[in-house]
């Protein structure tokens, strides 16, 4: 087997996580898919530090670890306090800055 | 020529065992992926979403990024899906996307970008000049953790300490989004009685619920002697989400079923007798 398949199976991940995006309304669920399209983009970084020989691509993948945890941490809060003054985390409802 | 077959085998670079778990967990993983996408509750998407985590670590381990490998099990299948979960718990377990669309043929107008976005990125992966695979070998010769210790502490020393920054951020951020002020002071429990009884409805606490022979799980109301369920036994958060579970007719159906099981023992006594 070739190791680009790993590549290729980065890329599908990713047009998923892209795909579900669009169209899913629920915030969490939305969160979900940035976090696929996150671990899509890992596994390519890993995939090319195998492709090169050097670990600066898996010292990346690292880094984007660290910020999805951070990303998740807030988006989280965000969803939460959204919950409490709408009483539905779905984006639609969302649509206005002040209630 | 054998010299340009064996640069070939090396540039082919795996064992049929590493192809066998590409093929069968890839194909896992997709359907996970597909899962997470697809699947109503958002709890079932977590779950999905998890699996296809798992099965990502072993690709790392199995491309040779050892640490990233245990790393991507510790804080995403284990943190990062556990905080999904419980702001899932927080927002209610049951609350299910609605398939209405509010942009017309949006859904279709997002799987077709979707479809062509995947296209396109495949058809450049397959025309980029990928032939060369050099292998972590050397990379990892003196340990996969020691040689991203030795980068990430030299090299990229900067923006990890910036990492630190961020997380101390995020957190802050997180307590600030989160916090409430409690606007008035909580009354205690004597003001809280004098209030039943200057109101003068439900004197007592509110009755348990449940309590109605082998059910006494909190969702199942408490029945009234004329066999209609009690709200008032089911707490507000259950009664608000409708997870209010009936079992006013499990009791009759109970009930007629016991008196045609009493019915036929007779019947059969008095044939006995006869």
């Amino acid at each position: 087997m070739n190791p680009v398949n790993y590549l290729y199976l980065a890329a599908l991940l990713f047009t998923i996580g892209a795909t579900g995006v669009l169209i899913r309304r629920n915030a969490i669920v939305l969160f979900m898919c940035v976090e696929l399209m996150l671990n899509a983009c890992n596994l390519a970084f890993v995939a090319f530090s195998r492709m090169h020989g050097n670990l600066d691509g898996q010292i990346i993948a690292f880094f984007t670890m660290v910020v999805a945890a951070a990303e998740v941490v807030v988006g989280l809060a965000i969803i939460v306090s959204l919950f409490r003054s709408r009483h539905s985390a779905s984006v639609d409802d969302a649509s206005l800055m002040k209630l | 020529m054998s010299q340009l077959a064996a640069a070939a085998t090396l540039s082919a670079g795996t064992s049929t065992g590493e192809a066998f778990q590409f093929w069968v967990l890839g194909t896992v993983a997709v359907i996970g992926a597909l899962c997470t996408i697809l699947m109503k509750k958002a709890v079932h998407s977590a779950l999905c979403l998890a699996g296809t985590m798992i099965i990502l670590a072993i690709f790392y381990l199995a491309n040779g990024a050892y640490f990233l490998g245990v790393v991507q099990i510790i804080v995403y299948t284990g943190a990062i899906m556990m905080l999904f979960l419980f702001v899932v718990m927080l927002v209610g377990v049951t609350a299910a996307d609605s398939l209405k669309e509010t942009i017309k043929g949006q859904r279709w107008l997002a799987l077709l970008c979707g479809l062509g976005f995947g296209i396109l990125l495949l058809v450049g992966i397959g025309n980029a000049s990928l032939h060369q695979f050099i292998g972590l070998g050397k990379a990892n010769a003196g340990g996969n953790v020691e040689g991203l210790a030795a980068l990430l502490f030299t090299k990229y020393v900067f923006a990890f300490e910036i990492t630190g920054a961020l997380l101390i951020t995020a957190t802050l951020g997180a307590m600030v989004l989160t916090h409430r002020e409690r606007v008035e002071r909580a009354r205690t429990q004597r003001e809280l009685a004098e209030q039943r009884v200057r109101e003068g409805k439900h004197l007592p606490p509110l009755p348990a619920p449940g309590v109605y022979a082998r059910h006494n799980a909190v969702d199942i109301a408490g029945l009234l002697p004329d066999g209609t369920p009690s709200e008032l036994t089911v707490m507000q958060t259950l009664r608000e989400r409708g997870q209010i579970r009936d079992v006013s007719d499990e009791a009759l159906g109970d009930l007629k079923a016991l008196e045609q099981r009493a019915a036929e023992r007779l019947e059969r006594t008095e044939e006995a007798s006869k």
